[in-house]
C-alpha cells in the first residue's frame, strides 16, 4: 500500500485493513472453523432437501393405502418398509418431516416475533407497559409448558377441530408458550442497550421512537435472537412430536414424526417391527441434535468474547 | 556512567491472530541503568506496553510470544528463567505498577493483606514484622491514618489512593527496577502531580531505576532522564531528555511535540500528523511512518531505516539523517 | 458583549442514593449543585474540572438528555426543561451533543451513511434523493472520504469514528454544540486533528460550543471563555487569557500548575494539592474546596462562597479574593 500522503485524514486505509468485513461474514468465517457446528448445519441442509424435494422422487403417494403390502419389512421396493395401512414409510417420513420442520420453524418465527416486539416495547418504555407485559409473561412461565399444551390439545379434541386446521393451532400453541422467555431475554438486552451512548445520541438527534426501537435497539439484539431462535426450532419440533405422539397435536392421516412413532405403540410393533418407529425416532433425534450443535456454534461465533 | 541494569536486545514479541501475525514489538533494543528513569513514549498500539510485559514475562500465551532477542537483568537472561525463578525476580528485584490500580488489586482482600503478602513471600518476615513494615510503607507513600487503611477494602479507596497502595506494594521489597505502565493515565491531573512527585522521591531515596511507559509528553519531560520514542513496534528515536526535547530529529517525534497543545503557548492551529497509525499486520519493508510523514522520500517507501547514532547518545531511525551520519 | 444563546440558572441535578430493604432514598449525589452561567452566541465556552466535578452532567442536563432536579436552562429564551416533547424534538437539530467515547457512541449495526443521514430523514429536513449527497458533503467536510459512506463503524479507528460522530451532528446544521470530552479518548496526533476540525467547523458554520474537558491545554486552545468546576459547583469563570494569566481561585491555580508541560528545561514551582477529591455524595461543608485548599481559613469551613464578579467579566467563588 503506497498511498501518497494525503491532507485529509483517514484516506490511508482503516484499522481492519483493506478487507471489507461485516458481521455476517465474520460470523460465518468463525462458524466454518467449528467442525461440530458445521456437521449440524450440513445435516440440517440434507434433512431439508430430503423432506422438501425427496417426495418428488418417490414413486409412492404418501397417503396411498395398499392393503396388500401391510407391515412389510424394508425391501428393494420399500426401502424402509411399509406401515399398517401399507403406506411407504420412506415417503411418509419425508412428508412428516415437511410438517414437523414447518411447524418448528413457524412456531419459532411467531414466538420470536411476539417475544421481540413485546420485549423491545417493555424494555424501552418501562413503567406500566413493562409491568403489564412482564407480569403476563411471568404468569405464562409459571405454568409448566407441557401440561398447558395437553390441556389445550384436549380442548381442541373436544371441539372437534378439523384436522387440516390443527397444524396451525399447534403452531399457535407452541409459540404461545415460547414467547415469554424470548420477551424476557430481549427486554434485558434492551435495558442494557438503552444506557449505551449511541442511544443517548439518538435522543440528542431527536429521532422518533419507532426509529430508536426498530432501527437502533432491535438490530442489536439480533445475534442473541438468532442463537435462541435456532435452539427454539429444536424445542418446538420436540414439543410438537410429543403432542402428536399423544394424539393431541397433529392427528393422522396428516403425518408428522411424532404421530408416526405413535403408530408403534403396541408391544408387537415395538418388538417385531422396528422399521415403524426407528426412522421417525432417528429423524427427530438427529434433527434436534443438529439444531442444538448449530445453535451452540452460532453462540460461540457471535459472542465477541469468544475470540480464538 | 553506571552499568546497565536492564538490557533488552533485538526483542521481538509477536501476536498470532486469525487475521495474521501482529508484530507488536519489532526488534527493540534499550537499556536502563541503575538509578535512571527511562521513558518509553508512543501512541496506543506502538508496542510500549507489550515491551514491558515481555520484560516481566507476562505476555499472554499462546496468542502472544517472545519470538526473538534477549532480555538481561543484571546479567541474568530473563527469557531462560523457570516460572518459579521469574516469580521470585518479580516483586523482589523488579516491581511493577499498572494503569488500573482497581483491577490490579484483589477486591475481596484488605489492603493490609495485600501489602503484607509480598513481605512474607519475598522478605520472609514474621507476621508482626510484616504488619509494622506495611504500616510504614503506607505512610511512606503519603497516605494518612495507615492503621485504618490496613483494614480497608480496595473499593473503599479512591483511584489515587489505590495507585499509592500499588506503589507501596511495588517498593516493599526494595526493587532495583520499577516498571510503571501508564501509572497516572487513569488519574486526575492534581492526583497525577502527587503520584509523579512520589515516584521521583522514591527514585531519589532508594536509587531505584524506573522504566516509565506513557503517552503523555508532559509526563516524560517531568520524569525522564532518557527517552525512547516508539512507533508501530519500532524504536524510531531515543536520546537524553534535554537533547530529545530541544532537538527532536524524527519527523514523528517533532510532529508529536507540535501536536500537543501546551498551556501558555497557544497557536492558531495545532500541527497535526495526518492519517492513522498503520495496521501492524503484514507491514511492507518500508519506514512505517512514511505515509504520514511530511518529508517522505522515495527511499522511505522501499527500505526500512535503521536506528543510527547521530549525536552523543542521540539515535534516530530516519533516512533524512542517513547521509549525515555516513559522512561523519 | 454579545447576547447569550444559552442561559443556565441555578441548575441542580441530584441522583438519589437508595439503600435499605425497601430501596428508600437515603441521600443524594449532588452531581450539579446550583450552577449558573451564560454562553454567548458564537463563543466557545470551556468547562473544565476533574472527575466527579459534574461537568459532563451539566452538559447533558443543559441539552435535556437527562432531566434536571431544579433550576432552568434557556436556549434562545426558551426553557428547555419546560417545553413539550414535540417542541423539544423540533428544537433538537439546532443543538447537538458530541460524545466522549467514539466506540460506544456509534451504533455498530448502522452503516456510516445511515448513521449520519437518518436524522435528516427523520426530521424531514431533506428529500430521500438529497440525503446521500448531503452525507457525502458533510463527510468530506469532516475529513473523511465519500466512499466511507457504506462502511460500518468497526472498520474505523477512534479518530475517524469521532469524525463520524461530528459529521452526524453537523449535518443537521446546528447552532449550538455540546462536546463532552471529545478528544480525551484519542492519541495526541489524532487529538490535534480533531481539535483543528472543531475550530475549522466553528469558523465555517458560526457555531457556539460548550466544550467539556479535563484537559486545560485543550480548553485553552479551543475556548474563548472558561468555567472551572469543582464538586458540582462553578468556582471560577473568566475569559481565556484572563484565566490563564491571572487565575484567582486557589483550585484553578493548583490545576494549572499540575498540568505537566512537555519541556524538560522548565522547572516550575508546583502547587501540589493534599488529599483526594471528596465524594460528591458527601461534599464538605462550607467551601467544598477547603479540605484541600492550601489557604483555607475557618470561614471557608463554615460559609459557602458565592460566585461573584471580581473583575469585569471575571467571576470567582472564593472568600479570599
Amino acid at each position: 500500500m503506497s498511498s501518497i500522503v494525503t491532507e485529509t485524514a483517514g484516506l490511508a486505509g482503516t484499522r481492519t485493513g483493506a478487507r471489507r468485513s461485516s458481521l455476517w461474514r465474520d460470523t460465518f468465517a468463525k462458524l466454518k472453523k467449528n467442525k461440530v457446528a458445521m456437521c449440524g448445519l450440513v445435516f440440517l441442509v440434507i434433512m431439508f432437501l430430503f423432506c422438501f424435494i425427496g417426495p418428488f422422487f418417490s414413486p409412492y403417494a404418501s397417503g396411498k393405502v395398499n392393503t396388500v403390502m401391510i407391515n412389510k419389512p424394508p425391501s428393494m421396493a420399500h426401502w424402509l418398509g411399509t406401515d399398517n395401512l401399507g403406506r411407504d414409510i420412506l415417503t411418509r417420513l419425508m412428508q412428516a418431516g415437511r410438517i414437523s420442520l414447518t411447524v418448528g420453524l413457524a412456531a419459532m418465527l411467531l414466538s420470536v416475533f411476539i417475544g421481540s416486539v413485546l420485549g423491545v416495547v417493555a424494555g424501552y418504555y418501562r413503567g406500566v407497559v413493562d409491568q403489564i407485559v412482564m407480569r403476563f409473561a411471568d404468569i405464562l412461565m409459571t405454568i409448566p409448558g407441557l401440561p398447558l399444551l395437553f390441556i389445550i390439545g384436549a380442548i381442541l379434541s373436544e371441539w372437534k377441530v378439523p384436522t387440516d386446521y390443527r397444524i396451525y393451532i399447534v403452531m399457535l400453541m407452541l409459540s404461545l408458550i415460547g414467547w415469554p422467555e424470548l420477551a424476557r431475554l430481549v427486554r434485558s438486552q434492551i435495558l442494557s442497550l438503552r444506557e449505551r451512548e449511541f442511544m443517548q445520541a439518538t435522543e440528542s438527534l431527536g429521532l422518533r421512537d419507532h426509529r430508536k426501537l426498530f432501527f437502533h435497539l432491535l438490530p442489536n439484539t439480533i445475534p442473541i435472537l438468532i442463537v435462541v431462535a435456532t435452539l427454539r426450532v429444536g424445542g418446538a419440533i420436540l414439543s410438537e412430536s410429543v403432542l402428536s405422539y399423544l394424539g393431541l397435536g397433529v392427528v393422522p392421516p396428516t403425518p408428522t414424526w411424532g404421530n408416526m412413532i405413535d403408530a408403534a405403540n403396541t408391544l408387537i410393533d415395538f418388538q417385531k417391527r422396528p422399521w415403524l418407529w426407528i426412522p421417525p425416532g432417528f429423524a427427530i433425534f438427529a434433527t434436534v441434535i443438529s439444531i442444538n450443535l448449530l445453535g451452540d456454534g452460532l453462540r460461540d461465533a457471535l459472542d465477541p468474547k469468544m475470540k480464538r | 556512567m553506571t552499568n546497565a541494569l536492564l538490557t533488552i536486545d533485538h526483542l521481538q514479541t509477536h501476536f498470532f491472530t486469525p487475521s495474521g501475525v501482529v508484530k507488536a514489538v519489532n526488534d527493540i533494543s534499550l537499556r536502563v541503568r541503575e538509578g535512571e528513569t527511562v521513558c518509553i513514549v508512543g501512541e496506543s498500539g506502538c508496542g510500549k506496553s507489550v515491551t514491558a510485559m515481555s520484560v516481566l514475562g507476562l505476555v499472554a500465551e499462546p496468542q502472544g510470544k517472545v519470538v526473538g532477542g534477549d532480555i538481561r537483568f543484571d546479567g541474568v537472561d530473563l527469557l531462560q528463567l523457570s516460572p518459579l525463578e521469574k516469580q521470585q525476580l518479580r516483586g523482589n528485584d523488579i516491581a511493577m505498577i499498572f494503569q488500573e490500580p482497581m483491577s490490579s488489586l484483589n477486591p475481596v482482600l484488605t489492603i493490609g493483606e495485600q501489602i503484607m503478602e509480598p513481605l512474607w513471600e519475598h522478605l520472609l518476615l514474621s507476621k508482626k514484622e510484616a504488619r509494622a513494615k506495611a504500616i510504614e510503607l503506607i505512610s511512606l507513600v503519603g497516605i494518612p491514618r495507615p492503621e485504618e487503611i490496613m483494614n480497608a477494602y480496595p473499593h473503599q479507596l479512591s483511584g489515587g489512593m489505590l495507585q499509592r497502595i500499588m506503589i507501596a506494594i511495588a517498593i516493599s521489597c526494595n526493587p532495583r527496577l520499577l516498571i510503571a505502565d501508564e501509572p497516572t493515565t487513569a488519574l486526575d491531573v492534581t492526583i497525577q502531580a502527587q503520584i509523579l512527585d512520589l515516584l521521583r522521591e522514591i527514585k531519589e531515596t532508594y536509587n531505584t531505576a524506573i522504566l516509565l511507559i506513557t503517552h503523555d509528553l508532559g509526563v516524560v519531560a517531568e520524569m525522564a532522564d532518557y527517552v525512547v520514542v516508539m512507533y508501530a513496534g519500532k524504536v524510531i528515536e531515543e536520546g537524553p531528555v534535554l537533547e530529545l526535547f530541544s532537538n527532536p530529529r524524527h519527523p514523528y517525534t517533532r510532529g508529536l511535540l507540535q501536536a500537543k497543545p501546551v498551556i501558555g503557548q497557544r497557536k492558531k492551529r495545532l500541527n497535526s500528523i495526518p492519517g492513522q497509525v498503520p495496521n501492524l499486520i503484514g507491514l511492507a519493508d518500508s519506514c512505517y511512518f512514511h505515509d504520514r510523514c511530511e518529508s517522505c522520500m522515495s527511499v522511505c517507501r522501499l527500505k526500512q531505516p535503521e536506528l543510527k547514532q547521530i549525536d552523543d547518545g542521540h539515535r534516530v531511525a530516519c533516512w533524512l539523517y542517513e547521509e549525515e551520519s555516513g559522512l561523519a | 458583549m454579545r447576547e447569550a444563546l444559552v442561559e443556565v440558572k441555578q441548575l441542580k441535578k441530584y441522583y438519589p442514593i437508595t439503600g435499605g430493604i425497601f430501596g428508600r432514598t437515603i441521600g443524594h449525589v449532588k452531581a450539579v449543585d446550583d450552577v449558573s452561567f451564560a454562553i454567548r452566541k458564537g463563543e466557545a465556552f470551556g468547562l473544565v474540572g476533574e472527575s466527579g466535578s459534574g461537568k459532563s452532567t451539566t452538559g447533558r442536563t443543559i441539552l435535556r438528555l437527562t432531566d434536571k432536579t431544579a433550576g432552568e436552562v434557556k436556549y434562545k429564551g426558551v426553557d428547555l426543561h419546560a417545553v413539550s416533547k414535540q417542541e423539544l424534538r423540533r428544537l433538537r437539530p439546532s443543538m447537538q451533543f458530541i460524545f466522549q467515547d467514539p466506540y460506544s457512541s456509534l451504533n455498530p449495526r448502522l452503516r456510516v451513511g445511515d448513521a449520519i443521514g437518518e436524522a435528516l430523514m427523520d426530521h424531514g429536513l431533506a428529500d430521500k434523493s438529497e440525503i446521500r449527497e448531503r452525507v457525502q458533503e458533510v463527510l468530506s467536510l469532516c475529513g473523511l472520504a465519500p466512499y466511507h459512506i457504506d462502511r460500518f463503524p468497526h472498520e474505523f479507528s477512534g479518530g475517524q469514528r469521532q469524525r463520524i460522530g461530528i459529521a452526524r451532528s453537523i449535518i443537521l446544521q446546528p447552532e449550538f454544540i455540546v462536546a463532552d470530552e471529545p478528544v480525551s479518548a484519542l492519541d495526541v496526533s489524532i487529538q490535534a486533528q480533531i481539535i483543528n476540525l472543531f475550530s475549522d467547523l466553528q469558523e465555517k458554520k458560526e457555531l457556539t460550543y460548550l466544550f467539556i474537558s479535563h484537559d486545560l491545554s485543550v480548553v485553552e486552545h479551543l475556548c474563548t471563555r472558561i468555567g472551572v468546576m469543582y464538586l458540582g459547583s462553578l468556582v471560577e469563570i473568566a475569559p481565556r487569557d484572563e484565566l490563564f494569566a491571572r487565575p484567582l481561585h486557589p483550585y484553578t491555580r493548583a490545576l494549572l500548575s499540575a498540568v505537566p508541560i512537555p519541556d524538560p528545561r522548565l522547572k516550575r514551582e508546583r502547587i501540589v494539592l493534599r488529599g483526594d477529591i471528596p465524594s460528591p455524595a458527601n461534599p464538605p461543608k462550607g467551601c467544598k474546596f477547603h479540605t484541600r485548599c492550601p489557604l483555607a481559613t475557618d470561614r471557608c469551613k463554615e460559609e459557602v462562597p458565592v460566585l461573584r464578579l471580581a473583575d469585569s467579566d471575571h467571576q470567582v467563588a472564593c472568600h479570599l479574593v
